[in-house]
């Protein structure tokens, strides 16, 4: 067993580059104390290592992954690198290399530490990905579709194939503000793109009416004697319902009071 | 009458069915066309009372000329009444669907003229829908009991999934209660959507084209608490139906008082939400844990525990299967330990390919051990310093919401002291003197 050494590697933020920080790890024989972002690099109490991307490299890490663990465990590192999970650098080269060691059978070895931190993270991403198929909410501006989302993880990949099936005709864009990246599509093409602010033009007239039939029908279906508000946010958690046309209400006019109120205070 | 009243008086009267599934088929947009599906349906929304909101529930009319005294929508009742035209529905339908509000809609209707009148207004949605729009998202519709066959037939061919609801668990209850059905009209249309289904799937081993009838199958639902049904055989009713009539799901829906009448329980009286969890946990037992209906419940116990889930249940009453050794132990009789599921018992059975479970890898793994560990061992051994007493086996099983209402429900008993099983589960709101139900579990765990 390699000794586990206080280095940190410091690689570009691409995921060949973190496969070049695989190979950079087998090569030098050594594993990295972590493993980060070039970016985020500030002096440091440990000795960092910067590693270059270099693409023969990482594309010999990559065939080899299949080959030797299996399609599986290359899908299951690629969703890996799109979570939010704070040392997923550093866990994916640890999960290659338990991969190496052992095989195919590395994805059945569930109570490994690192193999279950792993799948955690990427049933996180996972779940988010499939909650915002529901929550995304499209604005329709000159026949475009516009959404607005805030995930933690880095869904947008995940979510290109369900949204291009669903609307191949359509033009839509889905803006990601925590990544700073956006979904577009048009007809039988799509890209995610870095974007850096977005601005949702006002509703007309014909999309008004729609978001206030949809709220309507929401405030309806309810049945008032069933009203379980705890159940709705074990499902639905808050931090979604910023973007939801259902709760984009116009404050309730509370004119009467602030007149008053202002009234005392002169 | 604008769309804005249209859709308010529709909705509301629709609202009471429960099924709001957009499950059990993938689809993608055909070309030219709009709206995919996918098997696992989506979920778009949760209302205040906390369910799903998948599809437009709507109502076509809620004029109705059936008089079922359990209904909002009932002849004798004085409410507003609305229609929509297909038109609007159509529309209103994909301008919903465009912005991902919804996945899909949800088609019932009262009874306008007569069932095949009410029938061809819904094809005729349908229809545009999925010739003019192209449209590939999910459809559920309502077969209304009565309709002629070739009528369902049209509507089988365009819609994903339909559903024909019991209503009523038992012909007695259906006699008085829904004087205009009988269980005929509507076990007819049932029979009849399930041998389309089986012929539409063998054709398609033929002709790959072949043109698919429901392709997610039929669903149905039934109201708990109007009638003096049992659990029993609301459970046995519903085993049947998976059985004979191939159903994908039974939806059980806790009756909501919107009624006077003197057949009814009172209008004050508040839904039997728990009677409900307890028929959905248990439905869930016979689809997915190879559970069946006699062993949750026999003729001498016709009603759930209230307090202990029937998986805990049968578990406390089937001591003899446990100490189960969970690295030897088959799949299907780790679904039978309270505190696994079946994602845990899957996972179990991957893991333990490379390695020896312990109690720790099954905390990984997403086992409950605070239910789980009275059951289970782990390579012979039991957890470190479990002591195994009727009263902590008993207080595991037990939520935190039931066990205070356990101490509710007898007061004589102090929280000291310990709980035991009774054997005849009480009713929550039976009136009996505690002793008589506390019939103690003696047999030694």
């Amino acid at each position: 067993m390699l000794k586990q050494s206080n280095l940190i590697y410091l690689y570009d933020g691409s995921f060949d580059g973190l496969l070049c920080c695989v190979f950079e790890s087998y090569d030098k024989k050594e594993i990295p104390m972590e493993i980060i972002l070039m970016a985020m690099h500030q002096t440091m109490l440990f000795p960092t290592k910067e590693i270059k991307t270099d693409y023969p490299k990482a594309n010999r890490v990559f065939a080899s992954i299949p080959t030797k663990m299996g399609p599986q465990a290359l899908d299951f590192v690629r969703l890996a690198f799109l979570t939010c999970y704070t040392q997923k650098e550093l866990y994916i080269l640890l999960f290659l290399r338990l991969g190496y060691h052992y095989g195919p059978s590395v994805m059945g070895m569930l109570t490994d530490n690192v193999v279950n931190t792993l799948s955690k993270a990427v049933k996180h991403l996972n779940n988010e990905s499939n909650l915002l198929k529901g929550f995304v909410r499209f604005s329709v501006t000159n026949n475009a579709l516009v959404a607005e989302i805030e995930p933690k993880n880095y869904v947008l990949p995940l979510l290109t194939e369900h949204f291009s099936q669903r609307f191949p005709e359509e033009r839509f864009l889905i803006y990601d503000k925590t990544h700073g990246m956006a979904l577009v599509y048009k007809p039988y093409q799509s890209a995610v793109i870095p974007i850096d602010a977005l601005e949702i033009p006002e509703p007309d007239a014909e999309e008004q009416s729609f978001r206030e039939l949809w709220q309507l029908f929401y405030d309806t279906i309810e049945v008032q004697g069933r009203h379980n508000p705890k159940c709705r946010m074990t499902h639905m958690p808050k931090r979604y319902w910023k973007y939801m046309t259902e709760f984009d209400r116009p404050p309730k006019k509370s004119l009467p009071r602030l007149e008053s109120s202002r009234s005392v205070i002169k | 009458m604008d769309v804005f009243e249209k859709l308010r008086i529709l909705t509301d009267a629709a609202k009471y069915d429960v099924a709001c599934t957009s499950s059990g088929v993938n689809k993608k947009a055909i070309v030219g066309g709009i709206g995919s599906t996918a098997a696992s349906g989506i979920c778009h929304s949760f209302a205040g009372d906390g369910r799903c909101i998948s599809l437009l529930k709507v109502l076509m009319t809620n004029v109705c000329a059936y008089d079922c005294k359990y209904c909002i929508n009932r002849k004798s009742n004085d409410t507003p009444r609305a229609s929509f035209t297909p038109r609007e529905l159509a529309d209103l339908t994909i301008n919903f669907y465009r912005r991902n509000y919804i996945e899909g809609l949800f088609l019932s209707s009262g009874v306008l003229k007569n069932p095949d009148y009410t029938s061809e207004q819904m094809i005729e949605v349908l229809h545009i829908l999925r010739k003019e729009y192209r449209f590939s998202g999910y459809i559920h519709a309502k077969a209304i009991p009565g309709t002629d066959s070739t009528l369902i037939a049209q509507l089988g061919m365009l819609a994903d999934r339909m559903s024909v609801n019991i209503e009523l668990p038992s012909q007695n209850s259906l006699q008085l209660l829904a004087p205009d059905k009988s269980k005929h009209s509507i076990l007819a249309p049932m029979g009849y959507i399930k041998n389309r289904i089986q012929e539409s799937s063998t054709d398609i081993i033929k002709y790959r084209h072949a043109p698919k009838f429901v392709p997610a199958g039929q669903s149905t639902q039934m109201i708990i608490g109007a009638t003096p049904d049992t659990d029993f055989q609301i459970l046995n009713l519903t085993e049947g139906l998976y059985n004979k009539y191939k159903l994908k799901r039974v939806f059980f829906s806790a009756y909501m008082p919107v009624a006077e009448n003197t057949l009814l329980p009172m209008i004050d009286t508040a839904p039997p939400l728990w009677r409900e969890h307890r028929l959905y946990q248990a439905d869930w037992l016979l689809r997915f844990y190879g559970f069946t209906a006699n062993e949750l419940l026999d003729q001498q116990h016709q009603s759930f525990n209230p307090y202990v889930d029937p998986k805990g249940n049968w578990a406390l009453n089937h001591m003899e299967f446990f100490p189960m050794n969970i690295n030897r132990a088959p799949y299907s009789d780790l679904l039978r330990v309270p505190g696994i599921g079946i994602n845990s018992a899957q996972r179990i059975v991957t893991a333990r390919r490379t390695t020896t479970l312990n109690f720790d890898g099954l905390k990984k793994l997403g086992v409950v051990l605070k239910r789980a560990q009275y059951f289970i061992t782990c390579g012979g051994k039991a957890p470190n310093g479990l002591k195994i007493t009727q009263d902590k086996v008993l207080r595991a099983l037990l939520s935190e919401k039931s066990l205070g209402m356990f101490h509710r429900n007898f007061p004589l008993q102090p929280e000291s002291e310990q709980l035991s099983l009774f054997e005849q589960p009480p009713m929550i709101h039976a009136k009996l003197a505690p002793e008589d139900m506390l019939k103690c579990l003696n047999s030694p765990i």
